[in-house]
Formats: C-alpha cells, sequence, structure tokens
C-alpha cells in the first residue's frame, strides 16, 4: 500500500472515530439527584456515547451509583428521590410522563453491584425478561436466548447441567454473571453496570471485561468501577465524579496518564483526602 | 509538590527511587570530574580509582530497575506516578552510560600520559567537561524539584557542548599534523573529548526524560542538532 492510500485510510478510519465519538446515545442536562432534602448530584453534564464504554469512578459516596440508577430511573424505586434536570435517551426525555418505564428499562437494562438473581432457577432468571418483554416466539427460541446469554456471560459451561436449579444456590461470582446474562438477555441499548466485578475472582473479572468489550460492538455500556485499573482497561470515556459533581471527564487514556484536574489526579494515584 | 498517597509506604517506596536516582547523579559527576583530572594531571592512582567506582553505579542501576518493576507489580500505579518510576528507569540508564563514559576517559589516561600535549588541550578538555558537568547538575536538580522552567537551556547548553567539541576537535588534528609523535596521545584525547560529548546528550534525554515526568508530554522537537565534526578534513584542519 502506498503512503497516499495508507494516509488517507488512516484519516477515514480517524474520521468514522469522530463519528462514532459524536453521536450519544444518551445525555445527561443539569442532572441533580436529592434524597429528600439531600443533594446527593448537582447539576451533572455527561453524555453518553453510542457503542462505547463509559466508566464512572470517584470516592465512596460521590454519586457514581446515583448517577447510573437515573440513567434508567431506577431511583424512581427510592422512597423520597427526586431527580431534575434532563436525561435523554436517543433525544427522547426519559422523564417524561408519556414514558414506559418498563419499556424504557428494557432498553437501558442494569446489572447491580450485589449479585441480586430471582429466587428462581437459573434458566427461569434469564428467560423472564425475553418472556415478559414478549422476545420469543417459541420455547426453542427462548431455549435458545436463554443458552447464548449464558455463554455471552460466560457461564453456561459452569451451569449447563443444572439450569432448573435455584439461581440463588451459585457462588457468588456465578451470580453475578447470572445477572449479566440476565442483563444482556433482553437486548438492550444501553447496559448499566454498577461495579459489576467486585465479587469476582481475577478470571471472572478478566471474562466479564473480555465480555464487556465484546458487548461494546452492539451496545452502549456505562461501568460504575472503583478498580482505576479496570476503567482503564475497559472504556473509552471516563468520568471523574467527586462530592456529588462531576469533576473531569474525558478520553479514558487521557484520564488516566495527564488528568488535567488535581482532583482527578490524586484520586486515580491514590492520594485522595 | 505532590501530596502523599493514602498507603504511606508507597510514598516511602517512590522517594526510595528518587533518593537513589540523586546519589547516582552525584556518583556519576564525580567520575566524570575525576577522569578529566587525571587525565590533566597525568594521575593513574586517581584514573583507577574512577574505573573502580563505576561497579558502584553499574550495582544502583540494577538496584532501582528491581524496585521499580517491584512498585510496579505491587501498586499498579497511575498517571504521574508511573510516570515518575518509568522516568527513573531511564534516568538510571542514562546516568549509568555517563559513568561508563567517565570510566572510559580513565582508562586512557596511562596511554595520554605518555607523551605532554599543549595545555590548550587540558583546557579545552576541561571545559568541556565543565559544560557537560553543569548540564548534568542542573537536569538532576530539575528531576529533584521537578521543575522544568529551565529545561530549555539545557538544549541550548548542548549546542554549545558540540561547538565546543568540534573545535576541540579541529585543534587535535591540527598537533597530530604537526607532529606525528603526538597521534597516539591525541587520538585518545579526541575520544575523551567525544565521551564528555557524549555525556552531555545522555544529559539532553533526562532532561527530556524529567520533562515527561511532569508534563506527561513529550517535550517539543528540537531544531535538529549536529556534530560538525562528521564534515571535517584534514584540509580543512590545517586552515583552521
Ligand atoms: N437511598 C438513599 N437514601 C438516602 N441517601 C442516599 C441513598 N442512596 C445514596 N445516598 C447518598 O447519596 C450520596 C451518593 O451515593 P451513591 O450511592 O450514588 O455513591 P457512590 O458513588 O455510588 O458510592 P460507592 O462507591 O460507595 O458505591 C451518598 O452521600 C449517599 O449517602
Ligand atoms: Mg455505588
Amino acid at each position: 500500500m502506498n503512503l497516499m492510500t495508507e494516509r488517507s485510510l488512516e484519516k477515514a478510519v480517524g474520521d468514522k472515530m469522530n463519528a462514532v465519538a459524536s453521536t450519544n446515545k444518551m445525555k445527561g442536562d443539569k442532572v441533580s439527584v436529592f434524597y429528600g432534602a439531600k443533594q446527593a448530584l448537582f447539576d451533572v453534564d455527561l453524555d453518553i456515547p453510542e457503542k462505547m464504554v463509559t466508566a464512572l469512578i470517584g470516592p465512596s459516596g460521590c454519586g457514581k451509583s446515583t448517577f447510573l440508577r437515573s440513567l434508567n430511573r431506577m431511583n424512581d424505586t427510592i422512597e423520597g428521590c427526586r431527580v431534575t434536570g434532563q436525561i435523554t435517551l436517543d433525544g427522547e426525555d426519559i422523564y417524561d410522563p408519556k414514558i414506559d418505564v418498563v419499556e424504557l428499562r428494557a432498553r437501558v437494562g442494569m446489572v447491580f453491584q450485589k449479585p441480586n438473581p430471582f429466587p428462581k432457577s437459573i434458566y427461569e432468571n434469564v428467560a423472564y425478561g425475553p418472556r415478559i418483554h414478549g422476545l420469543a416466539k417459541s420455547r426453542h427460541e427462548l431455549d435458545e436466548i436463554v443458552e447464548s446469554s449464558l455463554r455471552r456471560a460466560s457461564l453456561f459451561e459452569e451451569v449447563k447441567d443444572r439450569l432448573h436449579d435455584a439461581g440463588t444456590g451459585l457462588s457468588g461470582g456465578q451470580q453475578q454473571r447470572l445477572c449479566i446474562a440476565r442483563a444482556i438477555a433482553v437486548s438492550p441499548e444501553v447496559i448499566l453496570m454498577d461495579e459489576p466485578c467486585s465479587a469476582l475472582d481475577p478470571i471472572a473479572t478478566a471474562k466479564v471485561e473480555e465480555l464487556i468489550d465484546e458487548l461494546r460492538q452492539n451496545y452502549t455500556i456505562v461501568i460504575v468501577t472503583h478498580s482505576m485499573q479496570q476503567a482503564a482497561r475497559v472504556s473509552q470515556k471516563t468520568a471523574m465524579f467527586h462530592l456529588g459533581n462531576l469533576v473531569e471527564v474525558g478520553e479514558t487514556e487521557m484520564m488516566f496518564t495527564t488528568p488535567k484536574e488535581k482532583r482527578t489526579q490524586d484520586y486515580i494515584t491514590g492520594r485522595f483526602g | 509538590m505532590q501530596s502523599q498517597h493514602t498507603v504511606r509506604s508507597y510514598d516511602d517506596e517512590l522517594k526510595f527511587l528518587a533518593h537513589k536516582i540523586a546519589e547516582m547523579g552525584g556518583h556519576a559527576e564525580r567520575m566524570v570530574e575525576q577522569s578529566v583530572t587525571a587525565i590533566v594531571n597525568a594521575d593513574k592512582a586517581l584514573a583507577q580509582r574512577v574505573i573502580s567506582d563505576d561497579l558502584i553505579l553499574d550495582a544502583c542501576e540494577r538496584e532501582i530497575d528491581d524496585r521499580a518493576i517491584a512498585i510496579i507489580a505491587k501498586r499498579q500505579p497511575m498517571a504521574v506516578d508511573l510516570r515518575e518510576i518509568i522516568g527513573s528507569i531511564r534516568i538510571s540508564a542514562d546516568l549509568e552510560r555517563v559513568g561508563d563514559l567517565g570510566k572510559n576517559i580513565a582508562k586512557r589516561v596511562a596511554a595520554i600520559s605518555e607523551t605532554r600535549q599543549s595545555l590548550n588541550v587540558y583546557r579545552g578538555l576541561q571545559t568541556l567537561a565543565e559544560l557537560a558537568l553543569t548540564q548534568l547538575k542542573d537536569v538532576l536538580d530539575a528531576f529533584a524539584t521537578r521543575s522544568i522552567e529551565q529545561i530549555n537551556i539545557v538544549r541550548d547548553r548542548d549546542d554549545e557542548i558540540d561547538a565546543m567539541y568540534t573545535s576541540l576537535f579541529r585543534e587535535l588534528l591540527t598537533y597530530m599534523m604537526e607532529d606525528p609523535r603526538n597521534i597516539s596521545a591525541c587520538t585518545h584525547l579526541l575520544f575523551c573529548a567525544k565521551n564528555i560529548e557524549r555525556i552531555g546528550d545522555h544529559a539532553t534525554n533526562i532532561a527530556e526524560t524529567v520533562y515527561y515526568i511532569v508534563t506527561g508530554q513529550q517535550m517539543p522537537p528540537d531544531r535538529p542538532k549536529e556534530d560538525l565534526s562528521h564534515g571535517i578534513v584534514v584540509d580543512e584542519a590545517r586552515q583552521a
């Protein structure tokens, strides 16, 4: 390949990256969240780029989970919680009264910090979502969705002989992967993950990270993590929170090599407070 | 300056690296200085000391490497900490090379002491060494204080060193032509001068590393510099 075409190819790839970077799947505009009288988030402006992984980092209690939950209105389930500002999904205000919250949560799925399988069989845990959303036309199709979701969460091999045993009988790490399988079974557009690896061993963590990387081809992902290395490994965009404020947001590589804000620098290098 | 890490021992580990670099810097400076003094005074005993001192620098470099790798494995450093650790590895490699160059100069003392050369040559060599050592001292200070305000001066001075080296090169060539009995000693002196000029280059490398540690950016590229002695031929030297 000669130099000219190589260069124009590079440019084309670069342009494509920019084009991808410029489409935001979700947009947060002056998002504030209150728990009763206590304000937990202050005017956060944060966009979530499509088909990329956005990492939310920051010290405990800074509002990462709060922001994450506001992206699929999980905060609605918390007594006394109030959200102001605007959050859009594909340009549509998700707090609009016309929005069907159940449908919203199918489009914006969530994996929680603590594994929370339903007190049902492994199979039912994964099949539940696709069934209520009518995603499978037949039992056979449902079986397929369950198997492929479990495979993608790298759990299938471990549970294939006991699909009808209780999900709660799995180990913590297996339960977490079950929850990931459950989240991807409904083919959401956005997947929110709140410290998905905190209960996992390094091998399972590596598998989940590999999965995240693969999911990124088709899904938009937002992940909260306390591991700086994990954020650096899996994400393309990183947002740093502190005391309910968005301190800094940028391309992940920049955030972990040359952050602009002292608070980011102190946090990622372990110099905080 | 940086605030402290939550884990105190992490700070101690980084401090250890910085202290070790300072120590290596001191050793390297002394070796270079003493090697040139040994040349000027034809002091073979001093030369011998410089040669054996090189072992200390080698040991320091290995220790820095080992410690740096242990910190990376243990702490998974980020941002400025990671740059500082990688920077320490690079700087210690440069300082180890400076020590080697000093040793190489010292090794030539015996051969050079066979004959005496014009005072000018020794003076030239000393001035060259002073320039290179000031250079080294400045970049080590910049490392110790993490300040890059003065760092561009280092490059300007490197140009000065190159110019000085080129003029010494011409001068030595002239002496060799004047009297072939000078050829052996002058050739050795020429290598010494070249070694000192290389020390300046290592100082410049260190300056670039310090710049990287502090800013996270590569130092903007300099105008291309050249050792002009590449082009010098005998005829030209005779006219000089
Ligand atoms: N249900 C709740 N009721 C009242 N206050 C809450 C509630 N959930 C969170 N908060 C408060 O809101 C703030 C942000 O909490 P949040 O859970 O978002 O933090 P976080 O960044 O996810 O922390 P961690 O890293 O520990 O999970 C905290 O001060 C917390 O005490
Ligand atoms: Mg949380």
